[in-house]
């Protein structure tokens, strides 16, 4: 275990010099003392391992986010009717088999965090940055190995926080996923709001610091560490898309924290930071002048940059997998990047488009409206570079492809919709519908979903060495992308007649009580998809021990260098010499072999032109 | 673009070297100070909206004008001018440290980090003092002044109350005033409780570093870069308090 000589310090600035010393150790100790189990798989300083680390932990968080929707949605689509296995798994919450108007709240808080931060953000760029930014930039590993370790485990222990919540016998936070006070600041507001929310604030505040640190990491890899040769032009747009999720992260998270800060002073010390004038019971609390409003403005401020913390990973790696499955050059490579530095810029200008109700002037409501729509324009240049690039491509369907197409999809449809949403006026009638929730869980939740699936199917060889399943992957694929339409476009039409989201029961209203068999329909497919998931989660657990083995260590046949490393990398990544960067990582053209495409470390041939 | 030929050595951003001739540590350092200026400006922001909602706020020469063993004596700002003096001299020797570490003179940068590490506490020891002075003679605390029907003259003391303008309001809406005094000494106690967090953290830190120079920690390494490191981390918290200070006490 040698991971100190692999971390740069101050007096070693040209990199590939000293880590290639020290590769020789670390080969050296690789062949005759194995590992520690513990220094190995647990507090493991190698980014590869990390990524694991982060994928599993995401995993299992994902499975209960999920579990939690089925749940609700049994409420939501059969109000009337009982399920014992309900009341068997959450006891005292769905007694007689119906879930508690409190727990149902919970349910959904707890859904809406868990998918949000712990799949959607630390699950996903947390695995992928840990595992393609050293091995795509050619690296050995990422700057600071030992904040790298930290930053899982700050993110382990944020986890546990939000798990021993979710057992404490008020429950866990239920004042909603964006924990707006008063609900979230006042211990009296719901069972919820007592021991549960103070485990969330506590959690969250960890979950910060984890991102901070993985953040830091990330951006400070990728500026320092590219190997010989890789400009910033020359990297995969997966790690350009990494980068610039680390950037938001480490720019907007911050203020999340001082968010927090003020609510857990409202919370425990007096303070009215939030809160105004409450009567509870007849009886006038102590609070005095504080503005609920002040919370929603920093809690968006990262609100809004989170949700293109979620997607822009998605983004890159469909990018990446679009273009190799295509066996084309990514069309637009520099459009790409430079709708991405608008993206994440806009990210920052735009949060107030989540409080065009708050009662803001509506000419500070027009400048959000205005900004908000530019998304568009970026976001819209990397949708018609995607289709670009599949347009006359030589097309492999693989699995991973399905979903990287399917992520464009979603996105579309999604995206779409934002339109509707980024107008203020507009949004006075759709706001806090089941538009909204159509909306987000398309473009954010699914398709980010979709992204890292992508991911998954791609690069599971590179980090354990065998393939997924792909039968299993196709059914897992067509399920989930029918599946998503079938259970969030029925939501448009509830959502533009006015049902509202997070009520508990709606069968009391004549005018959504039309709704109930869609209702029941959605509940429907949202089971099946579910059960599809384990299906996927039963793949990637079995492909891990008994997937077919890799036997090439370049399958896809991509340009990357994460595919030049042998089968099972050492730590450390390469054996021998971090290889050379010599054109950019989209060559899938003639090589004048018969072959469809030239890895980044093949030198120009005579009369080649660099690509720019 | 940046993409030159292969043979342009000299372009730095080429890859096999550190673009900005820094190591990745100094970097991850000024990332963190641009993620925590974002936490100081959240916090900061937050108050001036709440300030500049208010149609009176607590005067900071009304506030602040007691001086330790002087109490009585209407010195405003005075206490906080100390405070901010120590605060920048520390700066002063920090910077003085980092460059004895750039020679290697271990005596010189153990000497000044020591300075560095009294001036931080110094600085620590003189908010205790103002927060129990605040506490005690102004009864300011987090939650403080929330008691229905307050009298006016519970705070009247923190007005500018020769502005015919603000006594008005004190006197005649004494809600808007408690309210504003509730506020004040909320965001008062939060921020610069913050701060005086960040000031220990790096009074902690800097006593660790001072403890690795006299071990010759850095002698052996070649390079005091990690004096480099605390001191931006500690120049940034100084910074951090120019804005606290001009927040609370000069607008």
């Amino acid at each position: 275990m040698n991971n100190a000589a692999i971390t740069l310090d101050g007096s070693h600035l040209s990199h590939p010099a000293i880590s290639n010393d020290h590769h020789a150790e670390e080969h050296h100790a690789h062949e005759h003392h194995e590992q520690h189990f513990v220094w190995k798989y647990i507090f493991s300083q190698d980014h590869k391992m990390i990524s694991k680390q982060f994928i599993i932990t995401g995993i299992i968080w994902a499975i209960i986010g999920a579990l939690f929707s089925v749940f609700f949605r049994l409420q939501l689509g059969f109000p009337d009717t009982s399920f014992p296995i309900m009341e068997k798994m959450l006891g005292e919450w769905a007694k007689g088999g119906k879930l508690t108007p409190e727990f149902y709240y919970a349910l959904v808080t707890m859904h809406g965090t868990i998918l949000v931060f712990f799949v959607l953000t630390a699950g996903l760029s947390g695995t992928f940055a840990n595992l393609l930014i050293p091995l795509q930039i050619g690296a050995r590993d990422m700057a600071s190995p030992f904040m790298n370790m930290l930053s899982y485990w700050f993110f382990f222990l944020s986890s546990v926080f939000m798990l021993v919540s979710l057992f404490v016998e008020t429950g866990p936070a239920s004042g909603g996923w964006t924990t707006y006070p008063p609900l979230s600041a006042l211990k009296e507001a719901s069972k919820g709001a007592g021991l549960g929310m103070d485990l969330w604030l506590i959690s969250m505040a960890l979950f910060v610091v984890s991102s901070l640190l993985g953040g830091l990491n990330y951006i400070s890899t990728v500026l320092n560490m590219r190997t010989k040769g890789m400009t910033m032009t020359r990297m995969p747009l997966t790690v350009w898309a990494l980068l610039f999720t680390a950037v938001l992260g480490v720019l907007s998270f911050p203020v999340l924290f001082s968010g927090f800060v003020l609510l857990i002073f409202d919370r425990n010390f007096g303070t009215s930071f939030y809160l105004s004038e409450i009567f509870i019971g007849g009886k006038a609390l102590s609070h005095i002048g504080g503005s609920a409003i002040l919370y929603q403005h920093l809690f968006w401020f990262l609100g809004h940059p989170e949700v293109y913390i979620i997607m822009l990973p998605g983004m890159g790696m469909a990018s990446e997998i679009l273009s190799i499955n295509s066996r084309k050059p990514i069309f637009g490579y520099f459009a790409m990047i430079i709708s991405l530095v608008g993206i994440t810029f806009l990210a920052f200008v735009v949060w107030a488009h989540h409080m065009f109700v708050t009662g803001m002037s509506p000419f500070l409501g027009s400048v959000f409206v205005l900004l908000t729509l530019c998304i568009a324009v970026p976001s819209a240049v990397k949708v018609f570079n995607w289709l670009t690039t599949l347009w006359r491509g030589n097309i492999r369907y693989n699995v991973q492809m399905c979903f990287a197409i399917g992520f464009v999809s979603l996105f579309i449809s999604g995206g779409l919709t934002g339109i509707f949403l980024g107008n203020s006026a507009l949004d006075i009638h759709l706001h806090d519908t089941y538009f909204v929730i159509a909306h987000f869980h398309i473009v954010m939740g699914v398709s980010g979903i979709f992204g890292m699936f992508a991911g998954i199917y791609h690069w599971f060889p590179k980090m354990f060495g065998r393939f997924l399943n792909s039968t299993l992957g196709y059914i897992h694929f067509f399920v989930t992308i029918i599946g998503a339409y079938l259970i969030f476009w029925p939501m448009h039409y509830e959502g533009i007649a006015g049902m509202p989201r997070r009520y508990y029961d709606i069968s009391s209203w004549q005018s959504f009580k039309q709704f109930q068999p869609i209702n029941g329909f959605i509940s429907i497919v949202s089971i099946i998809v579910f059960a599809v998931q384990l299906l996927f989660v039963f793949n990637f657990f079995f492909s891990i021990f008994r997937g077919r083995k890799m036997t090439t260590k370049n399958p896809w046949g991509a340009t990357s260098l994460e595919w030049t490393t042998d089968i099972h990398p050492i730590h450390g990544n390469w054996e021998g010499d971090i290889p050379e960067v010599h054109r950019w990582p989209y060559d899938y053209k003639d090589d004048g072999n018969g072959g469809d495409f030239i890895p980044q470390t093949v030198p120009l041939r005579p009369g080649e032109e660099n690509h720019k | 673009m940046l993409q030159a030929a292969p043979m342009a050595k000299e372009n730095v951003w080429g890859g096999g070297r550190s673009p900005y001739n820094v190591s990745y540590g100094k970097m991850m350092i000024w990332f963190f100070l641009l993620s925590d200026a974002l936490t100081f400006g959240a916090l900061l922001i937050s108050y001036g909206t709440k300030r500049f909602f208010s149609a009176v706020w607590p005067d900071a020469n009304q506030v602040f004008k007691s001086f330790p063993f002087l109490e009585g004596n209407d010195l405003p700002l005075l206490f906080v001018s100390l405070m901010t003096f120590i605060l920048i001299m520390s700066s002063v020797t920090m910077v003085l440290a980092v460059h004895a570490g750039h020679y290697g003179d271990k005596k010189n940068v153990a000497v000044w980090l020591l300075w560095t590490i009294i001036g931080g506490i110094c600085f620590l020891g003189c908010q205790a003092w103002e927060w129990t002075h605040l506490y005690g003679e102004c009864n300011g605390l987090w939650g403080a002044f929330t008691t229905e029907n307050m009298p006016f003259d519970s705070f009247q003391g923190f007005f500018n109350m020769h502005s015919p303008a603000v006594a008005d309001i004190v006197v005649h809406h004494s809600k808007v005033a408690q309210e504003a005094s509730h506020q004040f000494f909320n965001y008062f106690f939060t921020i610069t409780g913050f701060h005086g967090a960040h000031v220990t953290s790096g009074v902690i830190f800097n006593m660790v570093i001072l403890i690795n120079v006299v071990n010759n920690t850095y002698q052996k390494r070649g390079h005091y870069e990690m004096v480099e490191k605390v001191g931006l981390y500690w120049h940034f918290v100084d910074l951090v308090w120019v804005f606290v200070f001009t927040c609370f006490y000069l607008l």
